[in-house]
This record gives C-alpha cells, structure tokens and sequence, in this order.
C-alpha cells in the first residue's frame, strides 16, 4: 500500500500539470510551435450581473455569520471548513 | 485504548500536514501559469447586533460591535466586540451541579492588505471569562486569477487556551491548537458560484470541560449510578471538508447550498447539509433555510459506564454523543439606500430567527428520577436563535 505522503505527491505532480495551461502543443509548418490547448475564463466580464447582485455574496453580513458559527460549534461535535474562500464573483 | 487513539491521531495529523502542503505546492504552480486579477478590500461598515439564545434551560445573549475602516487604497482595519451573557443551566449541568451565570467577552482586530492581485489579512481574538481564557491569531492569503473567476485561500491559525474551574483557585490547565485551511471558490456559469473548503485543526492539552461528568453503575448509590469528572486523550486532530454553491435563479431571486463531512481522531464523524432560498422585494429581502446535522459519538463516549475507571478515557458531553439536529431560519431585512457621494452609502435592518431541535441517540435524561439506571428517556432539546442588528456602510 502507498504511503498517503506519496500519493498525495503524485496527485499534486498531476494537478500541477494540468493546470500548467494545457501544455500539449504541435509544431506547424512553419516550424512554429503552436498550443492545442489554452483554457480561458469562460464568463466574459460583462456577464457578471447576476454574480454581482448582493443576494449572491456568501458572507453578505459577517456579524451574523460569526455568531451562526460561534451557535453551531457550540452545539456540535464537528468543526472548521465552514467557511468558504470568498470572493471570486469577478464583479470588480 | 490510549494507543489506538494516538496511533490514529498520529496517522491523520501526518495526512493533514501532508495535504496541505500538496495543495500549497499545487496552488504556487497554478499561480504561476495564469494570468491574476485584483481582489478587493473588505467594505467599509459598521454593525450593531443584539443576539440572543435560549434552550435547554440555558439563555444566552448580548451584544456584538463590528466595525471596518480602508486606510489609503490597500489597507483595511477592522474590530469586532462581543459579549455572551449566559444563565441558567444546560442538561449536563442540571445533573450535577447547580445553575449559574457568567459572562463571556471576546475582541477581535484585524488588518487586512490589499497588493494587485492578493489580499493578506491577520487577526488577534482574545475570549475571557472568569474560568476560560483563550488568545489566538491567524494570517491568511487570497488571491484572484483566472479573470477573477477563481479565488484560491490558504489561512493558519494558532491559538492557546488557560482552562480554570469556578471556586477551584488550584486548577489551572492548557490547551493549544493550530488551524490549517485551503479554500477554493470558482465562477461556473453567468449563474453559478460554487466553493470548496478543507481545514485541518489540531489540539494539545487539556481538552475536557471540567464542568462535565460521567456517570457509572454503583449498586451502593440510592438511584444505582454516581458521577465523577470526564477524562479525554490530550490530543485531537480533526479533518473537515464543505462545498457550497449560490445558484441565481431565472427571476431576481438565488438559491444556496452547502455540506460539510468531517472526522477527528476521537472517532467523531459527522455531517451537515443546508439549503436556503432568498428573495427580494423592493427594499425587503426575505431568506429562508432548513439545515441537518449528524454524528457518531466518540470512542470514548458511554451515556452510562460500567464502573469508575473501567477506561483511560471518558466521556459523557452530550457533544460527544451520537445525535442530530435540524435548523430552520426565518431572516427578513430591509435596506436603504443613499447618494454614493454622500457620508453614508446605505444602511439596513435585519430581524433573524431560527429554531433547532436536537435528538440525541445515546444520551440520556437523567434528571427523569422514577426511571433506572440506563433506562431513562433519550434526552432532546429545541431552542431559539434571535439576531437583531443594524448595519451602516460608508
């Protein structure tokens, strides 16, 4: 059985090469090397009205957020990872 | 007993650290191949809230000051004030002991810096009470790429805990722990935001209440159990890992989402589920949600042992037990709105209630006094959350 340590190595080595861009690339006639693949932001700024709408944002009011999660770790066994990275609507 | 809990600890708090060094590693070479846009400061606001819970015989409530302020283009400074003024007494206390009040405060400041295309923050909280005294810090970092349809968060926090017992000058104890999060938020769809988030969080130290009990068989006692103090293991480490989505809906209207699944090294495994809806109405926004929690008790954990110290470790914190619990919200706010160029921006009003019920699955009552020992009826609670607040923003 592989150490976790290993595996995760790996699948980290893996993760990185996907997202180094979609670095498969040919060589045209010219002798130019040109990429197959070039991942790009597929919504455009202009389309962001909705993301933008405050009803969108997750942590919108954070007095009330802390307190819901000061209620429900007091109350439950489980923590952390309630919380998300935030940000990210690309609205500014 | 003691051997298996910490070969377990040992084991998931090497995975922890492992992952999330991966992550690092993977998140720096994505960094490095895409093209990063600017993330913003937090807004400029101030809220003023009244919070208040009640259940289980316990009420608790007071107020809560959160303030934000930009300085210059790139820093944020911000502070939050919260009191919790707490009487009565839960289940566990009612068993044992007598009821009682006291008053928790806790400060927090914090400083967030905004550079291009990062945004850093750091933050100090310090909780006292009479018999608890809790300091901890936390440094973070998010950043915006991929045409700011990706945030990617990596925060570590540290925190260090004097544990004291009420009437007990000689009782003096320590707990440390250390937090170790990544988050990541993507833009799917003109629509469609969703997150992930994983934490590790590791403890050391006394990790008990020293309020609570277990109880034993003693066919010597009138009612054929006694009580003495809990014993946990002195470390914990605990993995959790949530997803969440806002999803805009056709109409001026969105939906969210999110679940959690965790595990810890004392054999605690739960999860949680929540989906809410908010609609606008004029000035008026009304958000409803319903939310599911469950667990499995702790190794550890008995509603009733066999004897005094029949294992190195103990416990009987209904926290501890196997159980589930729903909540179900009700929050209404309205807000006004001002000229950009004036002082102030906007302000709001929010009204927020939420009932929970909880039902435990091997905990039971055992102020019921007619029944015997390890028969009585499995205890369960509701309570009611109320949050009134007033926000400003400038």
């Amino acid at each position: 059985m592989k150490k976790p340590i290993t595996s995760l190595l790996q699948f980290t080595i893996v993760c990185a090469s996907l997202a180094l861009g979609g670095c498969t690339s040919t060589v045209n006639e010219f002798g130019e090397s040109v990429s197959n693949f070039k991942l790009e932001p597929w919504v455009k700024p202009y389309e962001r009205s909705n993301l933008a709408d405050p009803i969108m944002a997750v942590g919108r009011n954070p007095i009330a957020l802390t307190y819901a999660k000061h209620v429900h770790e007091s109350r439950e066994g489980a923590r952390g990872a309630s919380g998300s990275a935030g940000g990210g609507c690309g609205c500014n | 007993m003691a051997y298996v809990i910490h070969s377990r600890s040992l084991s998931r708090h090497i995975t922890g650290k492992s992952l999330f060094a991966s992550l690092m590693l993977f998140i720096v070479l994505w960094m490095l191949t895409t093209s990063a846009h600017a993330a913003v400061l937090p807004e400029d606001r101030s809220d003023v809230m009244y919070h208040a819970y009640s259940g289980d015989g316990v009420s608790i409530d007071g107020p809560s000051f959160l303030l934000r302020k930009k300085v210059g283009n790139h820093v944020s400074f911000s502070a939050n004030y919260y009191v919790d003024t707490v009487s009565g007494a839960s289940i566990d206390v009612r068993a044992t002991a007598s009821p009682y009040e006291e008053q928790r405060k806790e400060t927090s400041v914090g400083v967030d810096y905004l550079n291009e295309k990062t945004l850093l923050s750091s933050g100090y909280t310090n909780s006292s009470e009479n018999d608890f005294e809790a300091n901890s810090v936390f440094v973070s970092v998010k950043q915006d790429f991929f045409g700011d349809l990706s945030t990617v968060a990596l925060n570590w926090s540290k925190g260090w805990d004097e544990v004291g017992v009420r009437g007990d000058e000689s009782f003096a104890e320590e707990a440390d722990r250390q937090k170790f999060g990544f988050g990541w938020t993507q833009v799917l769809t003109k629509s469609l935001i969703m997150g992930f988030s994983a934490e590790h969080i590791s403890d050391e130290g006394y990790l008990n209440n020293p309020y609570r009990s277990i109880r034993f068989r003693d066919a010597d006692s009138d009612r054929g159990f006694r009580f003495t103090r809990e014993s946990y293991p002195t470390t914990r480490s605990s993995n959790a890992y949530s997803i969440n989505a806002n999803y805009y809906l056709p109409y001026r209207a969105a939906l969210y989402a999110d679940a959690r699944v965790y595990s810890d090294s004392w054999g605690i495994d739960a999860n949680n589920f929540k989906l809410g809806y908010i609609h606008p109405i004029g000035g008026w926004t009304i958000d409803v949600f319903a939310r599911h929690y469950s667990q499995e008790s702790a190794d550890f954990y008995s509603d009733l042992f066999e004897r005094e110290n029949e294992f190195n470790f103990m416990a009987r914190d209904k926290e501890m037990s196997s159980y589930s619990g729903i909540t179900a919200g009700l929050h209404v706010s309205y807000e006004w709105q001002f000229s950009q160029t004036a002082m102030f921006k906007k302000s709001s009003i929010h009204v927020e209630y939420d009932y929970m019920q909880f039902d435990y699955d091997n905990f039971r009552d055992v102020t019921v006094a007619d029944a015997a020992a390890g028969e009585e009826p499995l205890f369960s609670f509701s309570a009611n959350v109320l949050k009134i607040y007033a926000s400003i923003w400038y």
